[in-house]
């Protein structure tokens, strides 16, 4: 809420924008706000509110922080080190990682279900290695994180990387003649300078963690406690009835928006 | 002032341009994943939009292709889906003429709300429960009383799905059987790895190995010719109906009373037959 009147202070500093912008932008604002208004407005007018805190939408709640909380501290311990390596180093084959690495950005969660099953399903590519050392990946938790890296990781790599990108490499070079080791430059420099991108890329990435469906259904499976998380517990709460899946959703809506401010002041704290 | 003045005028204008689309955008809602039974170049004369279960995909394509072919200018738009969420776009307002459902209970909800033609509804064909194992077997499972041993996985359709609802009949059937036993049930729910949104991701997953064992409908086993079947017993299995009816909002209750008809026939029950659906006894 507190970036709220920071976004209208800005807006009356100077004349208003004029019909070209603002009647497109009415649109795309209808589309997305009345959605999320109708929303709000049909579950305020339900009366099970709470009754739909039962045991299972708790439940999807925990699983869903846990999942997407793991899956974002894998994303950075991963991914900060894969953005720098792009950003930093050219070598054979580099466009081919960078448009592999953001391929899942662009592909439907679905494909990323299947393919995620192709690799590490039982009788997959590897999991069928894996299956004969008795490790059996789907339909588990590590198999709800999983398919949540492969979605939201690498919005968090993209975004870090552009950061990494836009430091001048000047300052690499000049600490590097100071004698500073590679690890040191990244830890002491590259780091501090690229933060305000680095949680850029966990918002993006958190929140698209915590909204992952289709790709968990698949791969995951539906399981309540150990794979069902939020969104897999609206759509099935949709298909009992209308009411539950609205309430969990405006629960979901809570929470990422939350998430969202908490981690947007954090972002605007960086930049002063 | 000038400027502000205007800003409001377009926002009403926004806005009334917003009613006005109201109709259009309930259509657009109603088309979403339409399937197209054909790819007809030239524009149909009558389009016929058929609502129907997950469990009827392969026995309704075909026979949409049949009636097709038997009245040219008829084009039908099938939407696959579990019952329940065809019955939740209905309620939504989705615009089809037809409905067919897996089981009595989504049928009777929408009847009761009134968005069925009235006695428009009727039985037109029978599907039972089966376990489905993969092609490899690995779970070495041959007879049903295995399925409660620990090591296996079990998928089934989630208890709100039909499927997942008979799944679970039958295996309370088994439990009052001395030969299963009263926990043979809570032992097989406890080996239930997933329980999949629709019958089909059941069939899917057993398909490709992911699980040791399904249940499903035996319809669903004839498009899979790879899938090794047990049988449940008579006795313990469940029949279940499938009602079609005429909606109320249908823009061609002609056609669509045409379409029951030629369902219900022998040719169309012969399809029906043909995708391991049974006609009643």
């Amino acid at each position: 809420m507190s970036s709220l009147p920071r976004l209208v202070r800005r807006t009356k500093k100077v004349d208003s924008p004029g019909w070209v912008f603002i009647v497109p932008s009415l649109f795309l604002l209808g589309l997305i706000g009345l959605p999320i208004l109708a929303l709000l407005w049909r579950s305020a007018n339900i009366r099970i509110f709470p009754f739909a805190f039962t045991e299972s939408a708790i439940n999807a709640l925990k699983l869903s922080l846990m999942t997407s909380t793991l899956c974002v501290v894998v994303s950075i311990l991963t991914g900060t080190p894969l953005a720098y390596i792009q950003a930093h180093w050219s070598f054979r084959g580099k466009a081919f990682l960078d448009v592999m690495v953001d391929l899942p950005i662009v592909l439907p969660p679905s494909v990323a279900g299947i393919a995620l099953l192709m690799a590490f399903g039982r009788q997959g590519l590897f999991g069928n290695w894996l299956n004969e050392l008795g490790i059996s990946i789907p339909f588990t938790t590590v198999a709800v994180v999983m398919a949540q890296v492969f979605v939201s990781a690498p919005f968090l790599v993209r975004s870090v990387r552009i950061g990494f990108a836009s430091i001048d490499p000047q300052l690499d070079e000049a600490a590097k003649v100071e004698g500073a080791s590679s690890w040191h430059v990244f830890q002491h420099i590259m780091l501090p300078l690229a933060s305000r991108a680095l949680i850029t890329g966990i918002i993006l990435s958190w929140t698209r963690a915590l909204g992952e469906f289709g790709a968990t259904l698949l791969f995951a499976g539906n399981l309540e406690g150990k794979t069902q998380t939020m969104p897999l517990a609206i759509y099935v709460g949709f298909e009992q009835g209308l009411g539950i899946a609205l309430v969990l959703s405006v629960v979901l809506l809570v929470v990422s928006f939350v998430l969202l401010v908490a981690l947007r002041r954090l972002e605007l704290k960086d930049q002063h | 002032m000038n400027i502000k003045k205007g800003n409001i005028l377009i926002v009403l204008a926004v806005v009334l341009i917003l009613i006005a689309c109201a109709p259009i955008l309930n259509k657009i809602v109603g088309a979403q994943n339409m399937i197209r039974s054909s790819d007809q170049e030239s524009p149909p004369d009558r389009a016929l939009t058929v609502f129907a279960a997950a469990s009827l995909t392969d026995a309704f394509k075909d026979l949409g292709r049949e009636f097709e072919a038997a009245h040219p200018g008829v084009q039908i738009n099938f939407s696959f889906a579990g019952s329940q969420v065809l019955r939740m776009q209905l309620e939504q307002g989705a615009s089809a003429d037809l409905f067919a459902s897996a089981d009595y209970k989504n049928m009777d909800l929408l009847i009761s709300e009134g968005l069925i033609v009235p006695n428009s509804d009727q039985d037109f064909t029978i599907n039972q429960m089966v376990v489905i194992l993969p092609p490899d077997n690995p779970g070495n499972l041959k007879i049903l009383n295995e399925l409660s041993m620990t090591h296996i996985k079990l998928i089934l359709a989630d208890p709100s799905v039909p499927a997942g609802n008979y799944a679970r009949q039958v295996l309370t059937r088994m439990s009052m059987d001395p030969a299963f036993g009263e926990d043979f049930i809570s032992a097989v729910l406890a080996n239930v790895v997933s329980n999949e949104i629709d019958v089909r991701q059941v069939v899917t997953k057993v398909e490709l190995g992911e699980a040791d064992a399904g249940i499903v409908y035996l319809s669903d086993v004839v498009a899979v010719p790879g899938l090794i079947t047990i049988p449940i017993p008579e006795g313990f299995n469940i029949l279940t109906r499938y009602p079609i009816a005429v909606l109320r909002a249908s823009p061609h209750p002609d056609l669509a009373g045409e379409f029951i008809a030629y369902l219900v026939s022998p040719a169309g029950q012969a399809i029906m037959e043909s995708w391991g659906f049974t006609t009643g006894e």
